[in-house]
């Protein structure tokens, strides 16, 4: 019992993580219907903007709230503005091309992003700096609760509580709620289409910038090509969830965490990558909306 | 459509000129050497692979990033099944060689209706995260099962002499053309057309789109896993790195640059990425060693699209004999 609520934290935490990179999928598949492969490389260049960033203000010499919080900005200042880039000079040149074509340039810039990180990284895996100091919180029987699984869960709880504020009661959240509803009818409300998706692609990757650092802070080590995974995995809580959804990618990031943890630790830890697929081929099959979306039925 | 006879509506003359060409290619090859005759089998089945995708990619206009994964799937059937098993006797050996290859597509094949009924109906976009996601199962299982050598790799893998070889390697990259060239042409290429252009109409006209989808699907996939098994002959060894993600997007590459619905933009497509990095390797001298072939790909591939989505040659075909080419209409 106490093995299985252990489990049961681990994966809640894994969850919050793959709930925020898949908030960035949901985000940018509802206003521009376009899977953003390269939204993990987005994050892959989190995580190294943090290890740079972190290394060159030599912030391991104190480590502490202060260093946290100077890592995580610098991150998702370069998440935000690699974002923008991404969307400026890739998919603005698209947007009225053909879906396939933006598809393939999403592949395009996701590869070029991985292949571009190894010769400007090195293809050999670094070591995140130890921004904050690990400590055990709380221990009752083989229940552990260190500090590092709290931070991870606030953070988490707290960029997703001020998403929900920014998208739920602001002008601009009001703004991408109606460009994802309707492309054509937000510009004809003279909303600036243009504008919208250049600030959902910031948001986006700042959450991913936010979960390349607290991942980074649990698991040190990074390389160029550790997006992919995490990536995938968060793309298939989108798709669990219902892509389009806020409430299903964070619930759907929460469940594929869970189940992660969970066949990990009871069935067999060669099965974790195959989950997701498994899983996604699963959702395709029964219900393709997703737990949370609605079918919605093609109109000529 | 054409009721006339023509030169590309002739399936014996196509039969005749593939035949021919397979021979004349091996014949010229005799007299290079081996890095050379490399290269070549490496233009047919990359030729195979191109054309192959192109019917899913390019005249489906689905999206599928797994092509290394049937590859691979043809590949390991096709060489566990030569060092097990050969129907005909030592003086007939080379007969067993077409076999191989038919099982590996025939095994790619079935892959490809497991992955593609689940994914094919829904929008295209699933297809590619399910194919990729599929082509790293593979790897990972291939590197996981000791039966097939794992990680080691396999070796010792029966393949032709050389100008057996040749031989029989471009005589399926001709019947591959061949084949999905009539096959793009008759009624069923249409339909494949139809679902590209707008899924909802070609519904309308009483096409299973589901359906076309699936076998556009199944079919491409025993092309890739022959091309699979054909690579193991050639090369007599295998090993999962081959079979990686970058693999599939070589083919994407292929086609994309080819032009998407346009084969023999495909075979252009295949010779010219078979041949650039070959023909580029001097250059890493000055990189200091470092790869940057998948870096100027990947940045080839955005440019392309942003710049000349149609490719080289578009939806055209280098030789358009009489078939005139449908207009598309619309958007």
């Amino acid at each position: 019992m106490e093995e299985f609520v252990q489990h049961l934290l681990n994966g809640l935490n894994l969850g919050a993580v793959y709930a925020l990179i898949a908030l960035g999928y949901t985000m940018v598949y509802g206003v521009l219907q376009l899977i953003n492969f390269a939204h993990s490389e987005v994050y892959m260049v989190g995580a190294f903007a943090g290890f740079y960033g972190a290394n060159f203000l030599r912030l391991t010499d104190k480590p502490g709230w202060g260093a946290f919080a100077l890592t995580l900005l610098m991150s998702v200042v370069v998440c935000s503005v690699l974002g923008l880039c991404i969307e400026r000079f890739a998919y603005r040149p698209l947007r009225n091309a053909p879906k396939l074509n933006a598809l393939i340039t999403a592949i395009g810039v996701s590869l070029f992003l991985q292949f571009a990180g190894q010769v400007v990284f090195g293809a050999t895996p670094q070591f995140f700096p130890q921004v904050l100091e690990d400590r055990t919180l709380f221990q009752a029987g083989a229940i552990q609760i260190q500090l590092f699984d709290v931070t991870i869960l606030s953070v988490a709880l707290i960029a997703m509580a001020g998403l929900h504020y920014l998208i739920q009661y602001t002008r601009t959240g009001m703004a991408i709620r109606a460009v994802s509803f309707s492309f054509r009818s937000a510009t004809l409300m003279g909303i600036n289409v243009n504008g919208v998706i250049a600030v959902t692609f910031i948001i986006g990757s700042s959450l991913a910038g936010i979960a390349a650092v607290l991942v980074a802070l649990k698991y040190p080590k990074i390389d160029p090509l550790m997006g992919m995974l995490y990536g995938m995995k968060a793309f298939v809580a989108a798709v669990l969830g219902g892509i389009g959804n806020f409430r299903g990618a964070v619930l759907g990031g929460i469940i594929m965490g869970l189940s992660e943890e969970m066949v990990v630790a009871y069935l067999s830890s060669s099965l974790r990558d195959a989950l997701a697929f498994g899983l996604l081929i699963f959702i395709l099959l029964v219900r393709p909306s997703g737990l949370l979306g609605q079918m919605k039925v093609e109109k000529v | 459509m054409n009721d006339k006879p023509s030169l590309t509506n002739n399936m014996f003359v196509g039969w005749v000129f593939v035949i021919a060409a397979a021979f004349a290619v091996a014949l010229a090859a005799m007299g290079l050497n081996a890095y050379v005759q490399q290269i070549l089998f490496y233009i047919a089945i990359n030729i195979m692979l191109a054309t192959s995708l192109n019917l899913v990619n390019g005249f489906c206009g689905q999206f599928s990033l797994g092509h290394a994964g049937f590859m691979a799937v043809g590949a390991y059937t096709g060489a566990m099944l030569s060092l097990k098993f050969a129907p005909f006797p030592e003086n007939l050996g080379i007969l067993n060689f077409p076999i191989y290859v038919i099982a590996g597509g025939l095994a790619a094949a079935a892959a490809g209706f497991l992955v593609g009924m689940p994914s094919l109906r829904l929008r295209g976009d699933y297809l590619a995260i399910v194919t990729l996601g599929f082509g790293e199962i593979i790897r990972v299982t291939v590197l996981n099962t000791e039966a097939v050598g794992g990680a080691r790799g396999l070796y010792s893998i029966p393949g032709n002499t050389d100008f057996a070889a040749c031989v029989h390697v471009y005589l399926w990259a001709g019947a591959t053309i061949l084949l999905l060239w009539r096959l793009v042409h008759s009624s069923y290429g249409r339909a494949f057309m139809s679902v590209r252009e707008d899924e909802i109409a070609a519904e309308c006209m009483g096409i299973n789109t589901t359906s076309i989808k699936v076998k556009a699907f199944i079919i491409s996939s025993f092309f890739a896993g022959a091309a699979g098994a054909l690579f193991a002959q050639t090369t007599n060894s295998l090993n999962p790195a081959t079979f990686t993600f970058v693999k599939s997007v070589d083919v994407v590459i292929m086609v994309v640059l080819g032009g998407m619905g346009s084969l023999s933009g495909s075979v252009v497509g295949a010779i010219l990425v078979t041949i650039l990095p070959e023909a580029l390797r001097p250059l890493q001298a000055y990189t200091g060693g470092v790869d940057l072939r998948m870096v100027i790909y990947s940045l080839a591939l955005i440019l392309l699209m942003i710049l000349r989505p149609q490719g080289l040659f578009g939806s055209r075909e280098w030789v358009q004999f009489r078939f005139r080419r449908p207009r598309a209409t619309g958007s």
